[in-house]
C-alpha cells in the first residue's frame, strides 16, 4: 500500500547501539548472578545437570553482543537485512490491538494478571526477564516503518519512556508490600520499622539530593542534545489536522469522548476525578498501611485505585497516542495511517431501542412520542421525559438504587463503618469510575449510543 | 595553603557561608540550622523515612524540575515574543541560531518529566497510605499541584503557535464549551437567560472565557502567555511551600507506627 522502507541504514545502525546498550545491562546482571551464585532449577529439570544460572545469562549476554555487532558492522542492503519483525506477527498483533474491544479486554486481563500473580512475577528473575522480552518487542518493532512513525515522534518519546518507569515502579510497590505482606503474617515488624534510627539530614538526605539534582541534569542536558523538541510548521486556524489531538497527558479523556458527550467527558467527569482524588483520604477508613508498603491490609483500595491508574489511565493514554490514527479510527501500531480506512458506525439510543425495537411481547409500548413543532415548552418537555422515561430510569437506579443496595450486600462492613454519608459519596464515585468501562461494554455489544438521548437540550447521557 | 584553603578563610566566603563544611556531629546539626536553604529540612529524620526505596525521590523531582522549568522559563522569556507576528519565529530561531537554544528543549522535556513524576509521586503516596491521617490535607494540596502542573503543561503547549500547539489547544479546550450551564453548547445553557435573550452564547461562555475570543488567536496567547509565565507559576509556589511545610507540621515523612 506504501512504499516505505522498513529498514534503512541509519536505523540499523541506532538498533546495534540499542542492543549493545541492552547488552550492557544483562552483562552487568550475570555479574551480579554470578556473585549470587545458584542454578536455574527450571534447566535442572529439563537437563538433570546443575547448570549456573550466571552462565546462562553470559551466554545470553554473548548472543546479544553478537547481534548488537552485527548491527553496527552491517554492510548489506538494508533489504537483506536478517533482524526484524516478520510481516506475520505484525499483522496478527494488528489484529488484536487495532480494536478497542479486544485492547481493552486484554488491558483488563493483564491488570488482574498482574494482581493474582503478584508473588511470582515480583521475583527479580521474572521481572528482569519480562524487561528484556519488552525491550526487545520494542527493538523489533522499530524495524517497522509505521511504528518509528507514531513512536518516534519526540513529544511520544517520553511516553515510552514513562510506560517503562511506571512498569519498575509497579515492581517495586509490589515487591515491597509482598515482603511486608509476609512479615505482617508472621507477627514481625514490617520492614520500614526494622532499622529504622533517627540519621542526620547532613549528610545522609543532603547529598541524596545533591546526586538527584545532578543525574537529572544529564539526563535533560543529554535528552535535549539528542532529541530535538518539535516544531510544526506555523499555526493556520484553516488547516485541520486529522487526527487533531490533545496534549498525550489528556488523550484519556479525549479517548473518553468516544463514549460520552463533552459535556461528560470533557467537564463532569474530569472534575469527578479531581473531587474523587481529593476525597480518598476522607472516605477511607482503613487505619492499616499507613506509612508502609502492603496490600493484604488494604487491598480494595489498592486495587481499585491500580485499576483507575492503570487500565483507565496509562492505558487510554497509549490507546489514545498510538492507536488513534485519521477520523479517530484505531489502528495496529503497525498500520499505514490511511486516512480512507472506513469504520462504519451505528449506534442506537436506548429510547430508540426501547420504543423502535420493542418486541411483540411488549405491545402496550406503542409508538415512540415526538413533540408537534409547535408545541410549546412545558409539552415538550412532557413528550421528551416520557421519551427518555427508560434512560432516566436506567441512570436514577444506577446513581441512586444501587448504593443502597451495595450497603446491603457486599459493602455492608463499609457501610457501617462510614456511615451514611460518607458511604453515598464512596460508591457514587466508585459507580462513576465504572461508568465508562460501563459505557464502553454496552457499546461494543449493543452499539449503544446514549443511555439519555436529548439533543435539544445538548443532554446525552 | 591551597588555593581552596585561602577562598575558605577569605572573609567574603565566611561572610557567606557562615559555617565550615561541617565534620562532626554537632556542625552536622549546626549547618542545618544557620542555611537559609538548608532549613527547609529538619535536622535528623528517620532512615527509611528517606530511603529512596520508599519515597523514590519522586516529590522532590518534582520539586527540582519545577525550579528547572522556572531558570530556563524564564531565559526563554528573554527571546520570546507572545505576538502572533513572533511567536513562532522566535521559537523557530531558539532552534536554529540562538545560542544556548537547547533551553527550549530541557524546557519542553523537563515539562514533560514533571507530569510524569508528578503522577508517580501520588502513586507512591497513595502506594504507602501516606494520605492517612493526619497527612489528609496534604493530599488535598498534592492534588491541586496536580492539576496546576498539568494546566502548566497544557497553558505552555500553545506558546510555540505551530500547527501542534493550537490544534492541541483547539481541542482541549472546546471541552469548555460544553460546559453545564456557563457553555454554549452545554446542558442548561437556555436557563440562563434574561428576557429572551441567552446570556451564555459563542461570544460569553466558558470556553470565550478560557480563550479571549471565539476561537484560539491572539489574545488567546496573551491570555496563556500570562497564566502560563506568571500566574499558574505564582500559585503553584504558593501551594508548594504550603505543601513542604505540611509535610513537617504533619510530622515528617511518613512511618509505621
Ligand atoms: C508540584 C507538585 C508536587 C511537589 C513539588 C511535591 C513535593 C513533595 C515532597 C518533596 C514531599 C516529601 C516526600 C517525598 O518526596 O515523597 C512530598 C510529600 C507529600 N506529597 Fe507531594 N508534591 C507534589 C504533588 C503532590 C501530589 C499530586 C500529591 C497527591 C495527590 C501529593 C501528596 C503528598 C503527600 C500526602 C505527602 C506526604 C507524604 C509522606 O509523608 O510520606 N503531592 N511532596
Amino acid at each position: 500500500m506504501h512504499s516505505h522502507p522498513d529498514l534503512t541504514s541509519s536505523v540499523i545502525q541506532g538498533l546495534g547501539a540499542f542492543y549493545l546498550v541492552l547488552f550492557l545491562m544483562n552483562a552487568i546482571y550475570t555479574y551480579f548472578s554470578f556473585k549470587k551464585g545458584g542454578h536455574s532449577k527450571f534447566l535442572e529439570r529439563l537437563t538433570g545437570q546443575e547448570i549456573p544460572a550466571a552462565a546462562m545469562w553470559a551466554l545470553y549476554s554473548a548472543f546479544l553482543l553478537m547481534i548488537a555487532v552485527a548491527h553496527l558492522t552491517s554492510t548489506s542492503s538494508p533489504n537483506a537485512f536478517l533482524f526484524k519483525l516478520p510481516e506475520w506477527v505484525k499483522y496478527y498483533v494488528d489484529v488484536i490491538v487495532a480494536d478497542p474491544v479486544s485492547f481493552s479486554v486484554l488491558s483488563v486481563v493483564l491488570f488482574a494478571l498482574m494482581i493474582l500473580l503478584r508473588e511470582w512475577w515480583v521475583k527479580p528473575v521474572v521481572a528482569w526477564i519480562l524487561l528484556n522480552v519488552s525491550v526487545i518487542a520494542l527493538g523489533l518493532s522499530m524495524t517497522d516503518w509505521d511504528f518509528r512513525q507514531i513512536v518516534g515522534k519526540p513529544d511520544n518519546v517520553p511516553i515510552v519512556a514513562m510506560l517503562f518507569i511506571v512498569g519498575f515502579f509497579t515492581w517495586l510497590y509490589f515487591r515491597r508490600a509482598i515482603e511486608n505482606d509476609k512479615r505482617i503474617d508472621e507477627g514481625r515488624d514490617v520492614f520500614e520499622k526494622e532499622d529504622n534510627e533517627k540519621i542526620l539530614v547532613w549528610p545522609d538526605l543532603v547529598y541524596t539530593e545533591l546526586m538527584c539534582m545532578v543525574i537529572l541534569t544529564v539526563i535533560l542536558v543529554a535528552w535535549g542534545i539528542l532529541l530535538h523538541a518539535p516544531l510544526e510548521e506555523p499555526g493556520s486556524a484553516v488547516k485541520t489536522p486529522n487526527p487533531s489531538k490533545a496534549p498525550w497527558y489528556f488523550l484519556g479523556l479525549q479517548e473518553m469522548l468516544v463514549y460520552y458527550d463533552p459535556w461528560l467527558a470533557g467537564v463532569v467527569f474530569p472534575s469527578v476525578i479531581l473531587v474523587g482524588l481529593m476525597a480518598i483520604p476522607y472516605i477511607d477508613f482503613n487505619k492499616g498501611g499507613n506509612g508502609y508498603y502492603s496490600f493484604k491490609e488494604r487491598w480494595f483500595a489498592i486495587s481499585t485505585f491500580l485499576f483507575g491508574f492503570l487500565p483507565l489511565w496509562v492505558a487510554m493514554i497509549i490507546l489514545g497516542t498510538f492507536l488513534r490514527g485519521p477520523n479517530w479510527n484505531m489502528f495496529g501500531p503497525f498500520e499505514y495511517w490511511d486516512v480512507h480506512k472506513l469504520e462504519v458506525l451505528y449506534n442506537v439510543n436506548l429510547s430508540e431501542y426501547f420504543w423502535l425495537y420493542s418486541p411483540e411481547w411488549t405491545p402496550w409500548v406503542g409508538a415512540m412520542p415526538v413533540a408537534p413543532p409547535d408545541a410549546s415548552l412545558p409539552q415538550q418537555a412532557r413528550i421528551i421525559f416520557l421519551r427518555e422515561a427508560p434512560g432516566f430510569i436506567a441512570v436514577i437506579v444506577y446513581l441512586a438504587v444501587l448504593p443502597p443496595l451495595m450497603a446491603m450486600t457486599l459493602f455492608r462492613t463499609y457501610f457501617l463503618r462510614m456511615g451514611f454519608l460518607r458511604f453515598m459519596v464512596f460508591s457514587n464515585l466508585l459507580l462513576m469510575m465504572l461508568a465508562l468501562p460501563i459505557k464502553m461494554v454496552l457499546r461494543w455489544a449493543f452499539n449503544l449510543k446514549y443511555i439519555i438521548a436529548i439533543p435539544e437540550w445538548f443532554i446525552n447521557v | 595553603m591551597s588555593v581552596g584553603d585561602y577562598i575558605r578563610e577569605s572573609q567574603i566566603w565566611k561572610s557567606i557561608f557562615r559555617h565550615p563544611a561541617p565534620h562532626d556531629r554537632r556542625n552536622r546539626v549546626v549547618v542545618m540550622l544557620t542555611n537559609f536553604f538548608l532549613h527547609l529540612h529538619p535536622v535528623s529524620v528517620k532512615k527509611q523515612g528517606i530511603a529512596l526505596s520508599y519515597t523514590w525521590c519522586m516529590g522532590g523531582i518534582t520539586f527540582f524540575l519545577f525550579l528547572v522549568e522556572t531558570i530556563t522559563g524564564v531565559l526563554l522569556m528573554f527571546y520570546y515574543r507572545p505576538t502572533l507576528e513572533w511567536a513562532f519565529n522566535d521559537i523557530r530561531s531558539l532552534r536554529d541560531v540562538t545560542t544556548l537554544g537547547i533551553m527550549r528543549e530541557i524546557h519542553r522535556w523537563g515539562a514533560h518529566a514533571m507530569v510524569i513524576t508528578v503522577w508517580l509521586h501520588m502513586y507512591r503516596v497513595f502506594l504507602t497510605g501516606s494520605y492517612k491521617p493526619p497527612r489528609e490535607f496534604n493530599w488535598v494540596v498534592g492534588v491541586l499541584l496536580l492539576v496546576l502542573t498539568l494546566l502548566l503543561s497544557f497553558t505552555g503547549y500553545l506558546l510555540p503557535w505551530d500547527q501542534l500547539a493550537i490544534w492541541a489547544i483547539t481541542v482541549g479546550s472546546n471541552m469548555a464549551r460544553a460546559t453545564p450551564f456557563l457553555g454554549s453548547e452545554g446542558p442548561g445553557f437556555q436557563l440562563l437567560n434574561v428576557g429572551g435573550f441567552d446570556l451564555i452564547t459563542s461570544a460569553s461562555d466558558a470556553r470565550f472565557l478560557l480563550l479571549g475570543a471565539r476561537d484560539v488567536g491572539e489574545s488567546t496567547l496573551n491570555r496563556f502567555y500570562i497564566l502560563h509565565c506568571v500566574a499558574i507559576p505564582l500559585v503553584v509556589a504558593g501551594l508548594i511551600a504550603i505543601h513542604f511545610w505540611r509535610v513537617r507540621k504533619d510530622g515528617g515523612i511518613s512511618q509505621p507506627l
